[in-house]
């Protein structure tokens, strides 16, 4: 599956779920894609459906309502399908994490694959954590 | 059967030469639209990664779909663009041809929409059903256009219904240097515009609104197979269009050169227009093409018959 791997390593296809974040890591998602950070270069777009995308990024801790709905939204993606991480919020609830409603085990509802820590991670930061995924996909 | 039509079909003007010089055009497209942002744009052979990651990917079909159609309808709509181009290249580059090939070709690249329409009407999604209706709406205002412009260059050669006909009939004088042939002309690449669903009539697949339309619901081969025949209608339209009004390809010495030129004229004229416009609405869209490019084409015809 090397070959494979390298073409899929060349045209990442990203798709941006919100799950009940602040809105912080979005607004930095927002400006990683823009002419600016030129994500293209890397061959990686931005698609609005699920079934387009071979990476999820995922922000924002996941409540008891959201938390069901992002784990369908990962059971509808084709594999082989990555999960990034942004944030602090899915790696460890950053402040949130003692909140009454949300879910308690993140593992249960969906792998994540990467976590991009930071509160929020600045483009630059979210460039080098995709690109630690690209080196693991051409090892 | 003579066999060597069979490379026609598979190689030289069909599916692998149409194939790979669509994935090229498509990556000289993306990377012309990236410096119009001011960005560096993809790598070159980006669209050939895209391709084959595609085809290795989960073929998705959801419950509510129809699936011997779902899965039937980016196939036989690939199969109609190979067809088209392979009957485009085989006049143009052999000089072979039959009888009435050009009403065949307007009606293979009518059944690709029909495809893109059965396609996304049987997915059972909301979303790919407001782009099959939006797909109709848009064929309804640039069909009867684009057979008008067809019908220009059937007119000025003298009412020949065959490609290397109306490709003879331009050793003196092209159609694009007429009067009539020009209107024809430019005409003829906003509804190539509309055709391909280029961004002012990006209408059916208008990612922000109704993300991808018809093509939504699709993943894996058969979306690489929708995205593969949208990049081959990159050279069948403006082949076709070479074909009708600037006397094709000439093959010999520095024509390769011209030739190169002509294409990548019509390629770019497209791509500006993509890159300069805003999506439209529907009903804009079918304003401007019932009210100003069929008339258009209409005169063109007129001057057509009268000999301008």
């Amino acid at each position: 599956m090397g070959w494979y791997n390298k073409r899929l390593a060349k045209s990442i296809w990203v798709f941006h779920v919100s799950a009940s974040p602040c809105n912080n890591c979005d607004i930095e998602i927002l400006d990683l894609l823009t002419p600016r950070y030129d994500l293209e270069r890397f061959g990686i777009k931005l698609v609005g459906s699920i079934r387009h995308a071979d990476v999820l990024l995922v922000s924002g801790i996941f409540n008891q309502k959201v938390g069901p709905r992002v784990q369908q939204i990962y059971q509808q993606a084709p594999k082989p399908c990555f999960v990034v991480g942004i944030g602090t919020c899915p790696a460890s609830g950053c402040c949130f994490k003692d909140s009454y409603n949300i879910s308690k085990n993140i593992k249960d509802i969906i792998p994540i694959n990467l976590y991009i820590p930071g509160c929020p991670p600045k483009p630059e930061n979210m460039i080098a954590g995709i690109v630690k995924l690209v080196e693991v996909l051409n090892a | 059967m003579r066999p060597e039509y069979l490379f026609y079909l598979l190689v030289f003007p069909g599916l692998l030469f149409t194939g790979t010089l669509g994935l090229v055009v498509g990556c000289v497209d993306r990377k012309v639209s990236a410096r119009f942002q001011f960005r560096v744009g993809p790598p070159f052979l980006q669209n050939f990664n895209d391709f084959f990651k595609l085809l290795g990917k989960e073929t998705i079909i959801t419950k509510e779909a129809v699936a011997s159609l779902f899965i039937s309808a980016p196939f036989i709509a690939f199969s109609m663009i190979v067809l088209v181009s392979a009957m485009i290249g085989t006049a143009m580059f052999f000089g072979v041809s039959f009888g009435g090939d050009v009403i065949v070709v307007m009606y293979l690249l009518m059944l690709y929409s029909v495809m893109v329409i059965l396609g996304g009407a049987c997915t059972g999604n909301v979303y790919s059903s407001i782009g099959a209706g939006r797909e109709i709406k848009l064929l309804l205002a640039d069909e009867l256009a684009f057979i008008l412009v067809l019908l220009v260059p059937i007119v000025k050669s003298g009412y020949v219904l065959s490609l290397d006909g109306i490709l003879a009939a331009q050793q003196d004088g092209l159609f694009i240097g007429s009067a009539s042939g020009i209107i024809a002309f430019i005409v003829g690449i906003l509804c190539i515009q509309a055709k391909m669903t280029l961004t002012p009539f990006d209408i059916p697949e208008a990612e922000t609104e109704i993300v991808d339309g018809p093509f939504m619901e699709y993943s894996g081969p058969p979306l690489a197979f929708w995205k593969l025949s949208h990049l081959m209608m990159w050279v069948t339209f403006p082949f076709l269009l070479i074909l009708l009004f600037w006397g094709g390809f000439n093959l010999s010495g520095l024509g390769i050169l011209w030739a190169i030129l002509k294409y990548l004229l019509i390629v770019v004229v497209m791509i500006i227009i993509k890159n300069t416009n805003p999506r439209v609405r529907i009903d804009t869209a079918l304003n401007f093409f019932w009210k100003y490019a069929t008339p258009l084409a209409l005169i063109a015809l007129i001057l057509a018959v009268l000999g301008a």
